[in-house]
């Protein structure tokens, strides 16, 4: 490898010193955070210059988390997708079981290299957690995890795990108990705790320089995954496709894909029980313009600027937010979104278990869900590369209750 | 130009001109419903405040501690809404003539329109506002519009701010600059910090402005240590404690009545 994944964009401007992605970003933060976040800026800027920062980044990535992951081609799924041909990049394989871990493993490096001896983090399905957690073990780094108390129910796993990695993680009670509360109480931590602790952030969401870094510590996905597309297939897709909840495994694979134009990049947002029924968590496909959590896109919120709860099936997908490169690939015509319901997501995620042996995050089973519809849409020439972008085996309990498998007598499920 | 600002300089003067530091008590709108909220606010005018934030609440008060923030689930789940805040700043700055600013977190401003949102609060007496996730490189526009309207933007300064920073806040603030204590959230705290007075030097340093210090101040004493090195001393959390601990309304309103009259001693070096 090379230190290809910090490339400037092709554009070169986004985002802008300021941290704008045209009119979303920025940095709304008090001013108890700027000297902190400004830090942040300024030395993720010197490491992603410095030679033996980005080779130690990508020797973890290598020898720790095992990339280069896999292209998997799954034939059995894609006939009932149109009958055209997908490969899943499969970020399920990364060590801890997602996508998160190339994120954590770039910004606990920077932690060492700011000295800081201490992390918090927030997290929803517990992925960016469980990362979190196992980077700080790794590092030896003290490590903080907020959870929303609803989250820590539906991913019970996940907490054991972080536990038994050794972090400490907190229960968020107030609320709607999801990832958007415990989001608020890391930002409580850091205020009280900034000289000694680095909030590693699990998304490409946040205040400047949140969303670009996230993005390029993601960017692996998608330069492998358009490498290992063309020596397969011989072609670049015609479509890369991932879930979206704060944005970062969408960028990661993205990025990849930015300049070929021939390439529609689509991210598919959790419509819950449907966009019309008013419970969802699809902020580009139903939400307005405004500030959350340090900077400016698409949220959901009433008339009056207060954030409404979100829903979805998948708690890494609950988030009334979006990461703001994804509102200006939208604005300028890049990237285009679909909001994908708990049930269609559940029947992909089924789909996959019984036609390839692959159970997948009920995040990526939304991705899986668009790629059913874009497959449907485009036939049997079309080729498709999806961002699997962490495992099920955290998600056993919801999907084991919304199939009645604890029920089933014997053999089939509902 | 219909705002308040004048008065808010006015009576930050007064109090310097008596060589004692001024009370800003932190007040939440709709708390525990709206009449009560009013209520409240000018019970603590009333009874020794100098000048009343009221607070706006927000579904996502990402830098109040639990105090404030239980405040304003309360408020939101009572349907409260901003007109309903206007309403507070209307009434309680016509029962006591005193000023009144709003303080919340930009989005429910930028969402309910700058412009709208600057003219409807000068029409309602309001002095000014503090939009503590506001940052000064963000609020041009803002500041246009509360110009304009007679408005002061009062913004947050803390220990972290480097001299250069604190020049450049204070510069673009109006009204007065609010140092924040210490570094975390809102909450009582059993003891202020020597933080406080090193930022309250450095700040006058940077400017001209009255410097009032909040975060964690609860009782008289601990004013009167504050009003020993600062232009005001804000109070939040400890009201909306005193209130949330009362058994009824009547109670919550006796409450902090006896609480501003503590803490008003204590501004003026009586404990
Ligand atoms: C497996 C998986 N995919 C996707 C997401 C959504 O996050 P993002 O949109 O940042 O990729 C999560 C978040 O928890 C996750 O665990």
């Amino acid at each position: 490898m090379s230190s290809e994944f910090f490339i400037p964009d092709p554009e070169g401007q986004v985002p802008s010193a300021e941290g704008y992605f045209g009119a979303f970003g920025g940095k709304f933060i008090p001013e108890a955070l700027v000297a902190a976040v400004d830090e942040v800026a300024v030395e993720y800027e010197k490491a992603k210059a410095d030679p033996a920062f980005v080779a130690e980044f990508e020797d973890r990535l290598v020898n720790y988390s095992g990339r280069p992951s896999a292209l998997t081609e799954v034939p059995r799924f894609a006939e009932h997708a149109g009958g055209g041909r997908i490969f899943l990049k499969r970020e399920d394989l990364n060590h801890t079981g997602s996508h998160k871990i190339n994120n954590v493993l770039g910004q606990a490096l920077l932690t060492k290299r700011m000295g800081k001896p201490r992390v918090i983090a927030e997290t929803g399905a517990g992925q960016h957690g469980v990362a979190t957690a196992t980077a700080c073990a790794l590092f030896g780094l003290e490590c903080t995890v907020y959870m929303g108390e609803i989250d820590t129910e539906r991913q019970a796993l996940n907490v054991a795990r972080m536990r038994m990695l050794g972090a400490e993680v907190i229960p968020v009670k107030s609320g709607s108990r999801t990832l958007k509360d415990a989001i608020n109480e890391a930002f409580r931590d850091w205020v009280a705790n900034v000289d000694r602790t680095h909030y590693i952030f699990g998304t490409a969401a946040g205040p400047h320089p949140f969303p670009a870094m996230v993005r390029d510590f993601h960017r692996v996905i998608g330069v492998e995954a358009r490498r290992q597309i063309l020596e397969r297939a011989g072609r670049l897709p015609d479509a890369a496709i991932a879930c979206v909840g704060g944005g970062s495994n969408a960028l990661g694979l993205f990025h990849g894909f930015l300049p070929d134009s021939g390439v529609r990049l689509i991210g598919c947002e959790a419509a819950g029980h449907g966009v019309e029924s008013g419970e969802h968590a699809a902020s580009l496909s139903a939400g307005e313009p405004g500030i959350l959590h340090g900077s400016r896109s698409y949220l959901l919120q009433d008339e009056e600027g207060q954030i409404t709860e979100p829903y979805s099936i998948s708690a890494g997908l609950d988030y009334p937010g979006i990461g703001p490169e994804h509102a200006y690939l939208r604005d300028i015509g890049r990237a285009e979104y679909r909001a994908v319901t708990d049930d269609a997501a559940m029947q992909a995620f089924r789909l996959l278990s019984r036609t390839e042996g692959i159970i997948p995050a009920i995040e990526s089973a939304h991705a899986l869900a668009g790629a059913l519809e874009v497959g449907r849409e485009l036939g049997k020439d079309s080729l498709l590369v999806v961002n699997l972008s962490g495992r099920g085996d955290k998600d056993m309990d919801t999907a084991a209750r919304y199939f009645e498998l604890y029920d089933a007598a014997e053999g089939e499920s509902k | 130009m219909s705002g308040n600002i004048q008065l808010l300089n006015d009576t930050l003067a007064q109090a310097r001109a008596e060589g004692r530091s001024a009370l800003i008590a932190y007040v939440p709108a709709g708390f525990p419903t709206v009449d009560g909220g009013i209520e409240a606010v000018k019970a603590v005018l009333e009874s020794g405040a100098d000048v009343v934030e009221v607070g706006l609440p927000h579904s996502d008060p990402v830098f109040d501690g639990p105090v404030i923030q239980t405040a304003d689930d309360i408020a939101l789940r009572g349907g409260l809404k901003i007109a309903d805040v206007m309403r507070t700043v209307r009434e309680a700055h016509a029962a006591t003539g005193k000023p009144i600013l709003v303080m919340t977190y930009w989005n429910p401003v930028d969402r309910y329109g700058v412009e709208r949102f600057a003219v409807e609060l000068a029409e309602a007496g309001g002095a000014g506002c503090i939009l503590p996730d506001l940052p000064v490189q963000e609020s041009a526009t803002w500041r246009e519009h509360a110009e304009k309207q007679g408005l002061a933007t009062v913004f947050v300064v803390a220990p972290s701010n480097k001299d250069e920073r604190l020049k450049e806040i204070t510069a673009a603030g109006s009204g007065f600059v609010y140092a924040a204590s210490l570094m975390g959230v809102t909450g009582t705290r059993a003891s202020v910090g020597e933080a406080a007075a090193a930022l309250v030097q450095r700040t006058r340093a940077a400017t001209e402005l009255p410097v009032c210090v909040g975060i964690g101040v609860s009782n008289g004493e601990q004013a009167a240590e504050v009003a020993g090195f600062a232009d005001g001393v804000i109070v939040g959390s400890a009201f909306v404690k005193a209130l949330l601990d009362a058994p009824d309304e009547a109670a919550g309103l006796a409450a902090i009545r006896t609480l501003t009259a503590e803490l008003a001693k204590g501004v003026r070096g009586n404990v």
